[in-house]
């Protein structure tokens, strides 16, 4: 079959954006954990927090250039690949990206300032007083462009009249009922995220004998924050499902397979589906879908058969669904493994087992993100603005996009190696002990 | 004022902050390495590193702050810009992103590499001349329209000699405008060898970006005749750019005062560039959008004005506190900090 060029558009925006959050995530949760880290280390007087927050601070400038660039990537390649879309919707988004850019710009300055100005004050608290905006920056972008996806998902704030857009409010359109779900949900889980990636780093050291004070701590700090952030991204999903359940329905079904409009609805945990909606092997709790939805057993839930055939997300979305609750599960049980059970019994911290869990926490965290963003995108198909326009409408008709989707997967290819061969390389050369004894001398 | 000329003025505006910071930039990438190269790495490389390792995501936000601002203010424009640019858009895209990553990776990353020096050096030169091509098609005559497809008509555009001397002035003060930067900078960290190479390249291309504005003045004249007439008009606009010009080559010459000397070289590009922008009006691309087609509603407008004063009242500050830990602190730009 040969790809059109909606097909092409859709796939380079996949990717574009599939790359691109794996960087934006980290670029919203890492500075979290290094304000963190450094506020513990100066209140403790403690060096071994303080170098965590340099070492992080130092890796961090490699995945913050390639978010950069991936963004701006991302950015162009909306008026690019979406001309036509952009020209109706850009009326109303416009608003949340100009103050996105103004979030990213701030975030940009004081991270330069930050980066380059340790043990330039007389106080240590200064120099820690320049990373709050560095969190509220990347913070509040990720909160603006979150805005963007939820207005797409369920638009409001305007009129259409022939095929124009009119008597639009801006401020309407951007707190959109899509807004408060998604937008924690997106803050949550990069915060989780960017708590496990560097979880696991500490504890590979430990599980390959390089484990000393400085890993202990690092895995201690993190894991106690990942914890509360896996809370955190657990009431955001339950959020999300009331959302969906009153305002995308249609979404809520696909995801759950859920067909019949009825009251205690069904929960569907794993299964397989066939082509005539037949549902095997799947594990069934009554009534919980219902509850998840609308706190109540017996609440009704609509079903995928209200909605015509060809205003349906495909049911594949299930499987992605299934697997992002999952990982959420298992990064609430090994962080709450280790801060609660191992506070009494230690012994639990240093069991192999549970060390290799949590290493594999941080790329499962990463794998739910993309998960997550590819049912969301998914299961608003076939529109790319809920109600209003389809995405085979907004693509552009330029010839070349096959070309230019080639030209960017080398681009990430060669970007993707060579960050994680740096990354490798940075610290590799120099363990924290070395620098620890180099820097503070101890 | 109408909204439309208060949209396209912030826009402006931004695309002259973008040229500015952007070619200290990429001018620098390019001076870094022909140090290495040249083997006078440890005579300016330091130098550059040290300004702009704060700086470089800073000089990002300018572009993407005015192609958002392009889409806010102008939804049509970015329509047309959209569908024809895929590929040269993209292009440059790629570039961008391979100097900006490269960057990182040669600054902070490990390993001394003069690969990615390269890379980042090469971009510094093509994106300029990539990102001009965007100038040349709003003069017109490269795109038409074909009932709904908007095409572009790449080969005319590669054949056209008014879009080869628009490329060549972008290179050329990207170059000349680095160069007086650092003129500026090295003198503030008092460094004389810094000094002596890099006032040389300046005194170096001060020729050839004089040579390329004429040159683009005349290819204009033949490619878009109206447009050439109306710059005419605007005579005293570039006339006073001329005479900042002067002053800056005089004060280069006579080898003092390179702080005054840098700002003549920005009135010199601002004048210019706001008599080029002047006279281009009211079309932002020749002849299918002009600012009053395409403008953005009402609402809107006011809102994104809105956000754009709360934002640079946000802005001024911080950039402040930037260029005074960094660009002014003599100490810091000595090295001592």
């Amino acid at each position: 079959m040969e790809w059109s060029n909606v097909d092409w558009s859709r796939m380079l925006t996949a990717m574009t954006l599939g790359f691109h959050i794996i960087f934006a995530t980290i670029g919203v949760g890492i500075p979290v954990m290094i304000c963190l880290a450094e506020w513990i280390g100066i209140k403790k007087g403690d060096s071994h927090y303080i170098l965590m927050a340099r070492r992080w601070a130092r890796g961090f400038t490699i995945t913050v250039a390639v978010g950069v660039v991936t963004g701006t990537c991302i950015g162009l390649q909306l008026s690019l690949l979406w001309p036509s879309f952009m020209r109706i919707a850009g009326q109303v988004i416009s608003l949340p990206l100009f103050m996105e850019t103004f979030a990213f710009f701030f975030e940009a300055i004081f991270l330069g300032i930050y980066l380059y100005t340790w043990d330039r004050f007389k106080k240590p608290i200064y120099h820690w007083l320049l990373s709050l905006p560095v969190v509220i920056g990347s913070s509040a972008s990720a909160f603006f462009i979150t805005t963007v996806n939820a207005f797409m998902n369920t638009p409001q704030g305007f009129k259409l009249k022939e095929g124009a857009l009119v008597e639009i409010e801006p401020i309407i359109a951007m707190l959109n009922p899509a807004t408060p779900s998604k937008t924690f949900h997106v803050l949550t889980s990069s915060y989780l995220s960017a708590a496990f990636i560097l979880a696991g780093i500490a504890a590979f050291a430990i599980l390959r004998g390089r484990g000393g004070d400085y890993q202990r701590k690092a895995l201690k700090l993190t894991l106690t924050a990942g914890f509360v952030f896996a809370l955190g991204t657990a009431i955001a999903g339950d959020v999300s499902a009331k959302f969906l359940s009153k305002y995308q329905p249609e979404k809520l079904a696909a995801l759950e397979w859920h067909f019949e409009t009825e009251p205690g609805a069904d929960l569907l945990l794993f299964g397989k589906i066939d082509e005539n909606n037949e549902i095997t092997n799947a594990i069934k709790i009554p009534g919980m879908l219902s509850f998840l939805a609308g706190n109540s057993f017996g609440h009704e839930v609509t079903g995928l058969n209200e909605f015509p055939e060809e205003v349906r997300p495909p049911l594949w979305i299930h499987y992605l669904f299934d697997s992002m609750v999952g990982i959420g599960v298992f990064a609430l049980m090994i962080s709450g493994t280790y801060t609660i059970i191992g506070k009494r019994r230690s012994s639990i911290r240093n069991s192999k087992l549970l060390l290799m869990m949590i290493i594999s926490g941080g790329p499962l965290s990463m794998l739910a993100v993309e998960l997550g963003w590819i049912l969301a995108e998914v299961g608003r198909q076939p529109w790319i603005l809920r109600g209003y326009m389809k995405v085979s409408e907004g693509a552009t008709t330029a010839a070349g996009v096959r070309m230019t989707f080639m030209l960017f997967l080398g681009l990430y290819l060669l970007l993707g190696t060579i960050t994680v061969a740096v990354l490798g390389k940075m610290f590799k050369n120099k363990p924290p002990h070395v620098e620890l004894g180099e820097r503070y001398g101890k | 004022m109408d909204m439309e000329i208060l949209g396209i003025s912030i826009l402006w505006i931004f695309l002259f902050g973008y040229l500015i910071v952007a070619s200290i930039d990429f001018g620098a990438g390019f001076f870094a390495f022909y140090g290495r190269i040249t083997g006078h790495e440890h005579v300016i490389n330091h130098l550059i590193s040290r300004y702009l390792s704060p700086v470089w995501e800073v000089t990002n936000v300018f572009f993407v702050f005015f192609f958002v601002g392009l889409i806010g203010f102008f939804p049509d424009a970015a329509y047309y810009y959209g569908t024809a640019l895929l590929i040269p858009g993209s292009i440059s895209l790629i570039l961008l992103a391979i100097r900006g990553s490269f960057y990182a990776f040669s600054n902070y990353g490990s390993r001394e590499s003069t690969l990615y020096l390269f890379l980042y050096g090469a971009t510094g030169l093509l994106i300029p001349a990539s990102l001009s091509t965007a100038l040349t098609i709003s003069e017109g005559g490269f795109l038409v329209k074909e009932g709904d497809k908007v095409v572009f008509l790449a080969s005319k555009l590669f054949t056209s000699p008014y879009s080869w001397s628009v490329v060549v002035l972008a290179i050329v003060s990207v170059l000349f405008i680095s160069s007086s930067f650092l003129t500026y900078y090295a003198s503030r960290a008092q460094d004389r060898k810094a000094l002596g190479l890099v006032r040389k390249f300046a005194l170096f291309w001060i020729g050839p970006t004089i040579l390329a504005s004429l040159l683009v003045f005349a290819s204009l004249g033949k490619h878009n005749p109206g447009h050439f007439e109306k710059a005419l008009d605007l005579w005293y606009l570039f006339g006073l750019s001329l005479l900042f010009f002067c002053i800056a080559f005089i004060l280069l010459i006579k080898g003092k005062r390179y702080g005054l000397s840098f700002i003549m070289v920005l009135f010199q590009f601002f004048f210019a560039f706001f008599g080029y922008g002047a006279s281009h009006l009211p079309y932002i691309l020749e002849p299918y959008v002009t600012i009053f087609s395409s403008h953005t509603n009402e609402a809107m407008g006011y809102a994104l004005v809105t956000a754009f004063i709360a934002g640079l009242l946000l802005l001024i500050p911080s950039l402040g506190l930037l260029l005074r830990l960094f660009l002014f602190d003599a100490d810091y730009i000595k090295g001592k900090k």
